[in-house]
């Protein structure tokens, strides 16, 4: 019966990622490739003293990246640490230095990490005007990046990859906004408040007192969910009534993770006019996910732990409306969008679900992925199998007319290698200190055990590939935590990033080929077979070390 | 490789220095412009966007909210005759008294983690762990004192009644559950039980659709509705 639930779970929003792929993917890819700009863009261009109609070389675009990201973390640290001048702040007081600064890098990362608890931390102002201005605005940076990483392969010889503020500023105003727009009249219709009249303190029918919050919630929920973010307005994020008042809007909020993720790989096709590539990007994709749903259904239900098998049921940090089915679809789509957003406490799930939630973190968020870094994270993992296609069948690696040399591979190798080197090295560091060891074991670890070292390790991984979601019974809002994570982030963000860039203006300085990609089997089945086993082998023998102490140690 | 580097950085310089507009930024001083020019465009676009998707698009909805859903944009709050608020039929609320007992005349909540049990100011969860001593010790209490307070079978309670929830708030219980309170209520409050049990069926949903989610019994609204008998 919950398996039955489970599968109409999955049709429902299989049917709805599959009714918008076409039609918002062709959208996008229009809007990256139009010469028509807007007059409030043209404004903003004139503002910012842009030539909107110049294409930047790859370090110049890299470079306005970096330029923006750091305006962004320096508007948004200010913005907290002035809360307590800034309207609309409920009384709080400015937030403490090293917390605005995990929390600005966090949210420029387009990570979301949260180290605070919104309800005592951030007032309208900050949420509003800072958390969710960067929820669009990290997303959208991601996105660029992506189609510049495109045009790398479209570009004929001419070394340049299209201007950054335009392909930012399009991706905010002519796809998010436009998309949160729609997803918040969903949302309001569901019942999600939006209103600015603070807190209602009520006496309860039991003669108790309550204090319900309020807050602009519907429309910063909708970016947090279509960018992949996750920083939601409530500490219980999705799992909070006001955020997620219904089963039916839980499967909304699962949709709209995915929904911009999977579409662009429908923009990447449309853009090289390849859809072999890209229909390989996305079985391989939708593979993924859905390996990673079925084990966490079937972990859950399987009543695994001494607490699950005692209440004959997981449902310790689960809501009932969702029930497991619910909270495992919605997981799925957390953890392999690196969306952050969690409607279930991961740190309650029985360990072997939870080892899985961090698997497929691990795999380097391609299934689907973050808005934008979905899509050139999987590009790079293509360029690799590309390589080792040609190795095998003694053919040239070329993929859409672009050979791929030492320099690429290279670059490839160098993304592939940011993630762990960052969370492994995090971890290590944390432990070999021994007075930072000490306060993580004794303060941040809600027990000293094997599931306080799967928390750690979630922690750190979270950070690294700029996910977001935490197991809550981590306190990770102290100096080094929030420093180091702060840190990680920003690193795991724009390292990657840096590479990616460099790989697109290593193959927008090709020219492009005839032979469009040298004879290697990219629309057949052996083609996805080869990109998943990657995905897997990068990412497991990296992190079982790791896992043996944690999640592991923990189910067996 | 090395020609082919150097047009590359011919390329990138040209862009910098094409650029309009950086007449008051370091035209002298190219090196610098290079730095200041993109930092400037960077300032002027966060602030540029933060109006637009931070203040006008947040206030634009909120407006919408009030037009199209009112109700929920406010909360969900229900009203009492006086015109009191008296709670919001999405967030979960205690039925206990002051000294933590459940109160027999109403149907009790889910165990929350929400501050001292549903705080609404301060959502969360337990956060144990699937193997936690403590985890295990709290529901096998939980069960002991749910069967003793409802008179019933300890293997009967629900795992939903032994849980607490991911926000602390949950303003569901299920149907089983329900169920097992409905005698005690009865009793405590003097009704016949058909009249309790009939109320607790209005007040048990069916799943979204008819088939997302679970069926579900809104506790809060369940309690209004015998307050009001």
């Amino acid at each position: 019966m919950q398996w039955l639930a489970a599968l109409t779970a999955l049709l429902t929003v299989a049917v709805a990622i599959a009714l918008s792929y076409r039609p918002l993917g062709d959208y996008m890819a229009w809007v990256f490739t139009s010469r028509h700009h807007l007059g409030v863009e043209r404004l903003i261009y004139r503002l910012c003293r842009i030539n909107a109609n110049q294409s930047q070389s790859w370090k110049a675009y890299l470079g306005s990246v970096l330029a923006f990201s750091a305006a962004g973390m320096l508007v948004l640290y200010l913005l907290q640490r002035l809360q307590a001048w800034l309207p609309y702040s409920l009384g709080l007081p400015p937030v403490a230095p090293d917390l605005a600064f995990n929390t600005a890098a966090s949210f420029v990362g387009n990570t979301n990490w949260q180290s605070y608890v919104p309800e005592h931390t951030m007032g309208y102002t900050v949420q509003m005007a800072g958390l969710a201005v960067q929820s669009f605005v990290s997303a959208a940076t991601g996105l660029a990046v992506a189609i510049a990483l495109v045009r790398g392969f479209t570009a004929r010889g001419t070394g340049v990859i299209g201007n950054f503020w335009v392909d930012m500023t399009r991706a905010n105003l002519r796809i998010l906004l436009p998309l949160s727009i729609i997803a918040t009249i969903i949302l309001l219709l569901g019942g999600v408040p939006q209103n600015f009249s603070g807190d209602t303190v009520i006496d309860t029918l039991a003669g108790g007192s309550q204090t319900l919050p309020g807050g602009p919630v519907a429309s910063q929920e909708t970016i947090k969910m279509l960018g992949t973010n996750g920083g939601g307005f409530f500490n219980a994020n999705s799992a909070h009534p006001f955020e997620n008042p219904s089963a039916w809007l839980n499967l909304f909020q699962t949709y709209m993770l995915l929904v911009v993720p999977f579409a662009s790989i429908r923009t990447f096709g449309r853009m090289v006019h390849d859809h072999r590539l890209a229909r390989s990007m996305l079985i391989c994709m939708v593979a993924l996910l859905l390996i990673a749903y079925a084990s966490l259904v079937g972990f859950e239900l399987a009543n695994g732990g001494a607490a699950a098998a005692d209440s004959h049921g997981a449902l310790e940090g689960k809501e009932w409306r969702f029930g497991i089915i619910g909270s495992m679809i919605f997981t799925a789509a957390t953890t392999g969008t690196t969306g952050g957003a969690t409607n279930s406490m991961i740190g309650s799930f029985t360990p072997l679900s939870s080892m899985v939630a961090i698997l497929h973190m691990v795999l380097g968020e391609v299934s689907p992925g973050g808005v934008g870094s979905g899509l050139y994270t999987l590009l790079v993992l293509v360029v690799i199998v590309i390589f080792i296609a040609g190795l095998l069948l003694g053919r040239s690696p070329v993929i859409l007319g672009k050979r791929v040399g030492v320099r690429e591979m290279k670059i490839a190798a160098l993304v592939i290698l940011v993630m762990p080197v960052l969370a492994l090295a995090g971890m290590a560091a944390s432990m070999a200190i021994p007075p930072i060891r000490a306060e993580i074991i004794d303060y941040s670890m809600s027990q000293a055990n094997a599931q306080g070292m799967t928390e750690f390790i979630y922690a750190f991984v979270s950070a690294a590939i700029n996910n977001g979601s935490a197991m809550a019974g981590f306190s990770a809002n102290t100096p080094w935590l929030n420093i180091v994570l702060g840190i990680i982030i920003l690193l795991g963000r724009f390292l990657v990033i840096a590479l990616v860039l460099a790989m697109a203006g290593s193959f927008a300085s090709q020219p492009r080929s005839v032979d469009r990609d040298g004879h290697l089997p990219v629309g057949r089945p052996t083609f996805v077979i080869l990109l998943i086993a990657l995905v897997v082998f990068i990412a497991v023998p990296t992190f079982f070390p790791v896992l043996t102490v944690g999640p592991l140690a923990g189910g067996l | 490789m090395a020609a082919h580097q150097r047009k590359q950085r011919q390329s990138s310089a040209g862009v910098n220095h094409g650029a309009p507009g950086g007449r008051g930024l370091g035209q002298a001083s190219s090196r610098w412009g290079r730095v200041l020019r993109p930092l400037w465009a960077g300032l002027i676009a966060t602030l540029a966007l933060t109006v637009i998707l931070g203040v006008v698009y947040p206030l634009a909805m909120t407006g919408l909210a009030q037009l199209i859903a009112p109700a929920g944009a406010n909360g969900s709050l229900i009203v009492d005759q006086t015109g009191q608020v008296i709670g919001s039929r999405l967030i979960g609320q205690s039925f206990r008294d002051g000294d933590d007992q459940p109160l027999r005349q109403y149907f009790q909540s889910r165990p929350s983690f929400a501050g001292s049990g549903y705080d609404a100011d301060a959502s969360g969860a337990s956060n144990l762990g699937p193997d936690s001593p403590e985890l295990v010790a709290l529901i096998d209490l939980r069960r002991a004192e749910i069967a003793e307070f409802n008179g019933v079978d300890p293997a009967a309670v629900p795992a939903d009644a032994l849980t607490a929830s991911g926000s602390g708030l949950d303003p569901d219980i299920s149907p089983a559950y329900a169920q097992l309170q409905i005698d005690r209520v009865a009793a405590a409050r003097g009704l016949d039980r058909s009249v309790v049990a009939d109320l607790v069926a209005d007040h048990t949903s069916a799943p979204d659709l008819g088939y997302i989610g679970q069926s579900r019994v809104n506790v809060f609204e369940l309690n209004w509705a015998l307050d009001q008998i």
